[in-house]
């Protein structure tokens, strides 16, 4: 069976225990996570992973940095990206595609939302 | 003799002239008979056709049997028809069940975890952080506060908030206002016009007492929502509740153990001292 990586960064425990929690719906995946950009991108310089799931507003860095970075990186140019933030403004969600984001999703949790991006993104 | 001569040569022209006629007639009456034989013939072979392909009296009871036949198929396929629409009514309801379970589960998921999460620690300050980050990602506040009750001097006083100051929160009276009443009597607020609020600190659009049974120790105010959160959900109002017992637990309990661990630490002081 496969196995998919995938990275939580979520400065936020509980939240990420809601990620965590939802994912561990789907069978094969293992989940990594980082409560910050810094901390997403050091996981990221030492692992492979296959999704990469983050907040937005985090200290040190934020999603958007940590989305345009990945993005930059030739190694992770492809690997699908999901943005779960609490800002719902339209200009929010376009400047993170624009970024390279390919999901959109926006608090208050929306597990089915989160289940379908990671098995739509994931191919599984 | 020359007359009779005469009429005698008259007769039998005549005569001539009859058998001629006669001739001719017979000759037509054969001519008729051939038409006629031919018509015969033709009609003979018209009737055959039609017989061909007009059914006879067996074959029009096989087309009775078979439109009979084809009735019932007809009445067959439209209740097959009725059937199907029934299974799919019965499909549409049992996914709209599904997901109605599925929003339960989920929820009941997250309340597992947002319960857990706030035992997890006996920290004071960090079961304050645990529940404004619940508030924030599992019921969409945008600006919100913890406010606790001091029971000596009876009144609310505001320990945490999210998208606002702490110090912004006025102080309420047991009883005052709709924080105070909600306090004193223990029953959730909810404001009626969600979409025409306007922020003001003493009446918030949503306040939840913190009880432990009937014991309230605070609340918890809401002022705004996440842009994207236009209204509560159904399962919202009962994440309050729930969400509330527990947060009050997790808030009393570290609070007990807070006190606790520093009269230990005044205690063991102070035998320092002694035993030095």
């Amino acid at each position: 069976m496969t196995t998919y990586k995938v990275l939580i960064v979520e400065d936020s425990p509980t939240m990420r225990q809601l990620i965590v929690f939802a994912l561990k719906r789907l069978r094969g995946l293992q989940i990594v996570e980082a409560n910050d950009g810094v901390d997403g991108l050091k996981k990221l310089s030492t692992e492979k992973f296959d999704l990469i799931l983050t907040d937005i507003n985090m200290p040190i860095m934020d999603g958007l940095k940590l989305v345009s970075l990945v993005r930059n990186d030739p190694s992770y140019k492809e690997v699908p990206i999901v943005i779960i933030t609490t800002e719902g403004a339209n200009e929010d969600r376009e400047r993170a595609l624009a970024l390279g984001a390919n999901e959109y999703i926006t608090k208050p949790i929306q597990t089915t939302k989160i289940i379908e991006a990671a098995t739509r993104l994931l191919g599984l | 003799m020359a007359v009779n001569d005469e009429e005698h040569r008259r007769a039998s022209s005549r005569a001539e002239e009859f058998l001629q006629v006669f001739k001719k007639g017979a000759e037509f009456t054969q001519e008729l008979l051939k038409e006629n034989e031919r018509l015969r013939f033709q009609v003979l072979r018209l009737q055959e056709a039609q017989k061909k392909s007009t059914p006879a009296g067996s074959d029009n009871e096989e087309i009775v049997r078979l439109q009979r036949r084809i009735d019932e198929l007809e009445q067959e396929k439209s209740e097959i028809l009725d059937r199907i629409k029934e299974v799919e009514a019965e499909n549409l309801d049992f996914a709209n069940r599904y997901v109605d379970i599925e929003n339960e589960n989920n929820m009941l998921a997250n309340l597992y975890i947002a319960s857990y999460q706030l035992h997890s620690t006996l920290d004071f300050n960090e079961v304050l952080q645990i529940i404004l980050e619940i508030i924030i990602n599992l019921i969409g506040g945008e600006q919100f506060a913890i406010m606790l009750l001091d029971e000596k001097n009876k009144y609310l006083k505001g320990f945490a908030a999210e998208g606002l100051e702490v110090d912004e929160l006025p102080e309420i009276t047991l009883g005052d206002g709709i924080i105070g009443t909600m306090a004193q009597t223990g029953e959730n607020y909810f404001v009626d016009d969600l979409e025409g609020y306007q922020k003001d600190f003493t009446n918030p659009m949503v306040c939840i007492p913190l009880k432990i049974k009937e014991h309230v120790i605070g609340v918890i105010v809401i002022y705004s929502l996440l842009e994207q959160k236009s209204k509560f959900a159904e399962v919202d109002y009962e994440l309050f509740t729930l969400l509330a017992g527990h947060a009050a637990t997790a808030i009393f309990s570290s609070k007990l153990y807070s006190e606790s661990e520093r009269k230990l630490s005044t205690i063991q002081g102070f035998i320092d001292l002694m035993t030095k």
